[in-house]
């Protein structure tokens, strides 16, 4: 194992996976209490058509490019999900679940042209969409690794806007925010994150980055703050863990490992946590219970004795 | 008959099974539950294709139909010691997709199953495999699959009529009456996984998703009657199927991703266009004061 971990490769795709836990596990707190924790899974498949196009056009596999192509495919999903949820009775979890379906579908179509006309360049292309981690090399890395410093960047230099729009947007608009293009901005850097994650762990799994790390770290504390750091360690260890084992065996993909280690801190977070963990509960349910037999059998008592 | 004829008939019959089912999904608004279930029913085909070692019908929808009432029942349970409805779907599906895929990555060895297949779907393939049946002849297994699945959920739509629009619009109430809601709520649930499995090899995981929401949120536009939704659904996964089929033979490109658009099409249509929902209709006409419901 250690004779893997040492090829220079394993480290660039050790530190990109560990890098977009990070960043996936901040944005995901964030979609958290937007209550949007689907979006993410909408707007990763709605990323397809435009990686296609973006390769249809260069005719060559270039990170930088393809998500760009990915990122305006993605944001267009956006706006679409957007628009149908206010412009009809529509809900917006129907919204989203045909704009995904309905890109993916034309990425399918897309891509099925690609592949008849790039011949065996789309191969790169496909690593791409389906997630695979070992793929990636190092100027993918550098450009991930970038474009997470910014979004992470982002959320650090404006984290008081942030917590005042997602908590209390009617006061953040009394005091002359613009809650708009806080809503676009968010848009932008959950798209980024998507993107960027797409490489590493592929179309469907990229929502589990996203959502898990959030909903776990919500079992240990109360605080936004704690919750975002709490979120992006996790996220960060279930991605290099995830990358770890599957670079243990061979041929075995790096995307479902990182979800599953995250599910499995997810597991003990909902049985064990801080607050509200099941066990936790259990146990002060049952303080509770035999303080109050034991009142209830005291006041017995001197109701006896008198 | 023709090898194209045998295609459009099976993509009709995904398009008409999912568009029926789908209007119980967009109204009882778990349309994203949808999403899930399909991803997930991954995980049965695999766990029934190393139980038995071959793929057969049977098996792979006992496995699906398992999948399925597994994820809603996980979802059910994460909601109820209060994790947010979407997380808990997405924690689901995400995971249990994950397990599937690793499943298929180690043990199963990419012999019959893989996982863009599974994703994509390979109706091109479907007129190969064929059963022999009395009266009618050879037919497309999958084929013949899906038009008992259809018949199965006719059936179980009709005999529960009342009750699944009672639970639909109304749940208090329906409980209120004494109609088992949560049981309903499983059994919709296997309708579901039974419908997406048998779709499965039409039009592969995620596609399946755009033939059970998109009809039926086109439908759900044009019409404030279930009846009519019902038939106005059916009709556009059909026409979506040929739609599809011929846009796809057009481009020479993938069927079931064509099938996605056009279904995607006739939204679109219709979000435009519907008298009574469309944005042309509520641009011309002010909007009235209430909105009334589908009866």
């Amino acid at each position: 194992m250690w004779s893997t971990l040492l090829q220079s490769n394993t480290l660039w795709v050790l530190s990109s996976t560990m890098l977009l836990g990070i960043v996936a596990g901040a944005i995901g707190c964030l979609a958290y209490w937007k209550r949007q924790n689907l979006m993410s899974d909408a707007l990763s498949h709605a990323a397809l058509p435009g990686v296609v196009v973006a390769f249809l056009i260069i005719q060559e596999k270039n990170l930088l490019l393809l998500v760009i192509g990915a990122a305006v495919s993605a944001l267009l999903g956006a706006f679409l999900i957007q628009w149908i949820t206010n412009a009809s009775r529509i809900t917006e979890d129907a919204a989203m679940g045909m704009t995904l379906s309905v890109f993916y579908g034309v990425g399918v179509m897309l891509l099925s042209i690609a592949n008849r006309s790039a011949g065996g360049n789309q191969s790169g292309l496909n690593s791409f969409i389906y997630g695979q981690a070992a793929a990636m090399v190092r100027s993918d890395v550098i450009t991930m690794m970038v474009l997470a410093a910014i979004v992470l960047f982002i959320i650090l230099i404006a984290f008081k806007e942030w917590k005042l729009f997602l908590f209390d947007a009617s006061f953040a608009k009394g005091i002359g925010m613009s809650v708009r293009g806080m809503n676009i901005l968010y848009t932008i850097i959950l798209v980024t994150t998507i993107v960027i994650g797409l490489q590493a762990v592929g179309v469907i799994l990229m929502a589990a980055m996203l959502i898990i790390p959030a909903v776990s770290a919500r079992y240990w504390t109360h605080s936004f703050r704690n919750m975002i750091l709490l979120a992006s360690f996790t996220g960060g260890i279930a991605g290099g863990l995830g990358t770890l084992i599957s670079a243990a065996g061979s041929g075995l993909p790096t995307g479902p490992f990182i979800v599953l280690v995250s599910s499995t801190i997810f597991v003990v977070s909902l049985l064990f946590g801080k607050e509200k963990g099941i066990v936790i509960r259990f146990i002060q349910f049952k303080i509770q219970q035999r303080s109050s037999y034991v009142k209830k059998s005291l006041t017995a008592d001197k109701g006896g004795a008198q | 008959m023709t090898y194209s004829l045998w295609i459009i008939i099976t993509a009709s019959l995904v398009g008409l099974s999912c568009g029926i089912i789908g209007v119980f999904l967009i109204l009882r608004k778990q349309a994203m539950m949808a999403d899930a279930i399909s991803h997930t029913v991954l995980l049965g085909i695999v766990i029934a294709y190393m139980a038995t070692q071959q793929i057969t019908g049977v098996a792979m929808l006992i496995g699906g139909v398992l999948a399925g009432i597994l994820t809603a029942f996980l979802v059910q349970t994460l909601s109820s010691l209060k994790v947010q409805h979407d997380a808990s779907l997405g924690i689901v599906f995400t995971t249990l997709f994950a397990i599937g895929v690793i499943l298929i990555s180690t043990s199963v060895g990419n012999v019959h199953l893989d996982v863009q297949h599974a994703l994509m779907g390979e109706i091109t393939f479907i007129p190969f495999t064929t059963i022999d049946l009395p009266l009618i002849g050879a037919v497309p297994k999958a084929t013949a699959l899906l038009a008992v699945v259809l018949l199965v959920v006719i059936f179980f739509i009709i005999a529960f009529y009342k009750e699944w629009k009672i639970t639909s619009f109304d749940p208090a109430l329906a409980a209120s009456l004494g109609i088992p809601v949560l049981f309903l709520h499983y059994l919709f649930m296997t309708l579901v996984s039974v419908t997406t499995v048998a779709s499965f090899d039409a039009v592969g995981a995620i596609l399946v998703v755009a033939m059970l929401i998109t009809p039926a949120a086109a439908a759900y536009l044009w019409t404030d009657r279930l009846i009519v939704m019902l038939v106005l659904s059916g009709l556009f996964g059909v026409l979506s199927a040929i739609i599809g089929y011929w846009i796809a033979t057009a481009l020479d490109t993938s069927i079931s991703g064509s099938m996605a658009f056009a279904t995607g099409c006739i939204f679109f249509i219709s979000f435009l266009i519907s008298p009574k929902h469309g944005l042309i209709s509520k641009r011309v006409q002010p909007a009235k004061v209430s909105e009334e419901h589908v009866s």
